[in-house]
């Protein structure tokens, strides 16, 4: 098979960046996406030129770090798939595929397709966690939980932080990803004593990246790899909104 | 250097429990004032950053990905396993312990086996409460698997994505840290090297992996949980990044690295499907669970699997093992398969894979549905409608990347899989306490050899990298910082770090000047090549003793021909990639000459020339019933030493699942 690749070249932060096109030629149909930019690497290395710079480490769908604006869309055209498990069987031959990173102010480009999503890592911090310390807990039957109860918590939690929900919304909102910390530790008793703070601290930290606000086009739902369900941010509207109205205020705990 | 394991005196299922009654403790104004390096940030990383920190120790943590939550750990699909006995089936610690130093072919220390099985409750019970959603059964208790090689439902899991759920857990108690102040996190960070002062490690050279800055870092200990080293076969499970360099760079300042022929192939895994493949992924262990292995009876049948009838397949693993079946250990069933391949029986374009088959486990699903649904007479396609729905409940993730990566769809036809490089038992030798032979250098998880042998059981990685964080190194690294208390801060202008710097400095340099014809990765796929084909499923000394030139040859002319592009002083994927791969082309020869020194087959090393009329592992207890551990020599041959393993509580057996 024989693709014509439009690339973004940008050599670093302060690049303005442009497009770049390379024809790619006998790449076979079992090859997955990042082997085609290995095929593109290679060569371009042997040429004496730059090789592509992307992000990228299991390549099997779950490590979250691959990211690529593949067409238009954020891990590209198949649903429920990472950049990584698309396979160019997926594609037809000889089509122009256009190859963007993440688009989203708080993912600064840090070169070519590489982005910084440590704003991700910083709103996990403002309240994303259980506070339990290492020896405190009872034995993990003390506390049945409903299995029903306990799936909907796992496929809330089965995000994989990759950043395609901010980088497909209009708004480059991050809700969808809060959302799922938010509605996979609320669900669980486990996590109940703090999820009044918890909501209201890591909602904050998000606005503080400079995400936008969620206008219910259900772009983060359709891109996302791991298909983590747009119902979560009902349910953290639900919790934002018992956090707000609680007689005791939202607590926001003491560091 | 005598190597000591500093093993406890007493009983055995004492020595811990006398440990840390005994062990030195730091008081919380003391705790403050020392600082700790953990690199890596895997189970074994981030729990031991985030357990360290809750205690009060200044920590900080490092690793290459562009978020903690990323490191290699997150893959693991399959499970964890405790000895809770929720099961009532019989199971203990002991039976824990038994069955991992067993199915480590009798070549682990029992008292780090006992301690392990001994801490495998709590983590479960440290998981649930961080929020780690496992799964339940309809009264809302956990649920429990029967993992390969044991014969009792200890295994707790989150459906296909354990690894992922445990460390989301352990990557949240580590941010919470950040936050409190606790840990300072630099990701995007690379180890380029230990500085050692007075024979103590005392910081790091990382290297900014944004900036190409080389950063100098101090700590009173240095922890490694930089997992394995499986990509020196470049085709391996492991994620692209994985690498040895820590570890090796640790070794070269004098740290022992043990057992390092000791490689798992896991047997369930895609098969290659060509030249451009960059890694192979695995198909979870619990899916022997329900899928029966088998080949055609005649060699090159190509008839689509399912017309061949079931008389005319060899359902080999059952043959062969009937008590254990398809649930063989890792070891047996990999080398199972590849006996069969040789053989000529095996399936697909290549011939190098067999049927994984999930028909009769449909079937019998379909139809205790179909009973309690109270469904009279339901047809056979009704019937494997309602087994296809458990099944997708049951493994669902896992066919669905099956399809995607292959193209065809596991729920009408036999998977077909192979085995692939999953695992290193091998690693930094560390004692009781997980220190290695470098005093304040302590290796944890993955990267230490410690608890699985010569070959490790399913579900048991995930339990060790977590032990090691979470229950072991909060008392092993106190015992040890009690006598640093009066240590001062080194500032990182001390010449052991400036020196350490240079030398770093001057390996990017030669690197970067080399300005050959080939690329990285072609390097990296020629040593794999020597690798898996020489120091794989099968060894002899022939095959060692060519590879060993092979690779020293290899090594020369990466050094001679290697092109890197760019410079050192900007992020660059191709300088980092060809800093790992000369530390992997050093690893693959150390690698062969213990496969070479190790005359015996034990778990994952299998010598051709030591095995069973049957085809089995020949082990060699009187002669080689020892931790080799290597020990690094500038311009010469290294030197083995000998930890000759007692077992005062087991007895060493052929291990036997027929």
């Amino acid at each position: 098979m024989n693709f014509t690749l439009k690339v973004w070249r940008q050599k670093d932060s302060g690049d303005p960046g442009h497009f770049e096109t390379y024809p790619v030629t006998g790449i076979l149909e079992d090859m997955s996406f990042l082997e085609m930019f290995d095929v593109l690497n290679e060569r371009l290395i042997v040429e004496g030129k730059d090789p592509v710079a992307f992000d990228h480490d299991c390549r099997e769908g779950i490590c979250g770090m691959c990211s690529m604006y593949i067409n238009g869309r954020a891990h590209g055209p198949m649903k429920a798939t990472t950049t990584c498990q698309l396979f160019m069987r997926h594609f037809r031959d000889g089509e122009t595929i256009v190859v963007e990173p993440w688009r989203a102010a708080p993912f600064p480009v840090v070169r070519d397709l590489v982005v910084d999503r440590s704003a991700f890592d910083r709103i996990i911090e403002a309240g994303g966690f259980i506070s339990v310390n290492t020896g405190n807990a009872v034995d993990a039957n003390t506390i049945p939980v409903e299995k029903d109860r306990a799936e909907a918590a796992f496929a809330a939690a089965a995000c994989i932080g990759c950043g395609a929900c901010a980088a497909a919304c209009i708004n480059s909102s991050a809700l969808l990803f809060v959302a799922s910390k938010v509605a996979h530790l609320s669900m669980l008793p486990q996590g109940f004593a703090e999820r009044r703070s918890r909501v209201v601290q890591m909602v904050a930290q998000m606005d503080r990246e400079g995400f936008g606000s969620c206008s219910n086009t259900r772009a983060c739902e359709a891109e996302c790899p791991k298909e983590i369900s747009y119902s979560n941010i009902a349910k953290l509207n639900l919790e934002y909104l018992r956090a707000s109205l609680s007689p005791q205020g939202p607590v926001v705990q003491k560091k | 250097m005598e190597l000591d394991a500093k093993i406890p005196p007493g009983p055995l299922d004492q020595k811990w429990v006398t440990y840390k009654s005994n062990c030195r403790l730091v008081n919380p104004s003391n705790k403050r004032k020392l600082e700790v390096i953990v690199v890596g940030t895997g189970l074994a990383g981030a729990s031991a950053a985030a357990s360290l920190a809750e205690l009060g120790y200044q920590v900080k943590a490092f690793c290459f990905q562009d978020s903690p939550r990323r490191a290699h750990s997150i893959a693991a699909q399959g499970g964890i396993n405790a000895a809770k006995n929720y099961q009532n089936d019989g199971d203990s610690v002991y039976r824990l312990f038994y069955d991992t130093v067993k199915g480590g072919d009798y070549r682990s220390r029992e008292a780090n086996v006992y301690r392990l099985a001994e801490t495998s409750s709590a983590i479960i019970d440290q998981c649930v409460a961080q929020g780690v959603p496992f799964a339940r059964e309809y009264g809302g208790l956990l649920s429990n698997r029967s993992f390969g090689g044991v014969q009792v439902q200890r295994t707790f899991y989150a459906a296909g994505q354990t690894g992922q759920q445990l460390l989301l857990g352990a990557y949240s108690a580590l941010e919470r840290q950040v936050a409190l102040g606790q840990v300072t996190m630099h990701s995007r960070h690379e180890m380029m090297d230990l500085v050692v002062i007075d024979g103590k490690a005392r910081g790091i050279i990382a290297r900014n992996l944004i900036t190409g800055a080389l950063e100098r870092h101090f700590g009173h200990a240095v922890l490694l949980c930089s997992g394995g080293y499986g990509n020196v076969f470049y085709l391996s499970t492991n994620a692209m990044g994985s690498n040895v360099t820590a570890a090796w760079k640790a070794y070269r300042r004098g740290s022992w690295f043990a057992n390092p022929c000791y490689t798992q192939i896991h047997p369930t895994c895609i098969p290659v499907s060509g030249d451009h493949q960059s890694k192979l992924t695995l198909m979870s262990e619990s899916l022997r669970n329900d899928g029966r292995i088998w080949v055609p009876r005649k060699p090159g049948d190509t008839r689509s699997p399912n017309l061949i009838p079931d008389e005319e397949r060899d359902y080999y693993l059952e043959r062969r093992y009937p008590a254990f079946g398809n649930l063989v250990p890792r070891d047996v069933a990999s080398r199972a398969a590849k006996e069969r391949c040789d053989e000529g029986f095996g399936v697909g374009p290549t011939g190098q894979s067999v049927f994984l088959d999930f028909m009769d486990a449909t079937a019998r699903y379909g139809r205790a549905e179909a009973h309690q649904r109270q469904m009279d007479a339901p047809t056979e396609e009704q019937v494997l409608d309602l087994g296809r729905e458990l099944i997708r409940e049951k493994y669902g993730n896992l066919f669905d990347m099956y399809a995607r990566i292959t193209g065809e769809n596991p729920y009408l036809t036999p998977m077909r899989i192979y085995p692939a490089v999953h695992y290193t038992m091998g690693g930094l030798w560390v004692d009781y306490e997980l220190m290695t032979t470098v005093p304040g250098l302590f290796a944890l998880g993955e990267c230490n050899f410690s608890d699985h042998g010569a070959n490790r059981l399913g579900a048991s990685a995930l339990m060790q990298g977590l032990a090691d964080g979470y229950f072991v190194i909060p008392y092993t690294l106190g015992n040890y910082l009690a006598g640093e208390i009066g240590t001062k801060t080194v500032p990182v202008s001390d010449p052991a770090f400036t020196a350490g710097e240079k030398a770093v400095e001057d390996h990017l340099n030669r690197l970067m000047a080399i300005r050959g014809k080939y690329s990285v990765d072609h390097f990296h796929k020629a040593l794999g090549k020597i690798m898996w084909d020489q120091c794989g499923m099968a060894r002899n000394q022939k095959g060692l003793e060519q590879a060993i030139s092979g690779i020293r040859a290899l090594r020369e002319e990466f050094w001679k021909e290697v092109r890197i592009p760019g410079n050192s002083r900007e992020l660059n994927p191709e300088l980092e990639k060809a800093g790992r791969v000369a530390d992997f082309l050093e690893l693959g020869e150390l690698t062969c000459v213990d496969a070479l020194h190790r005359r015996e087959s034990c778990g994952g090393h299998f010598r051709e020339e030591y095995q069973t009329i049957e085809g089995e592992a020949l082990r060699d207890d009187a002669h080689f019933c020892y931790v080799g551990a290597w020990e690094w020599k500038e311009s010469a041959e290294p030197i083995l030493h000998r930890e000759t393993l007692e077992f005062e509580v087991m007895h060493p057996t052929q291990r036997n699942y027929k």
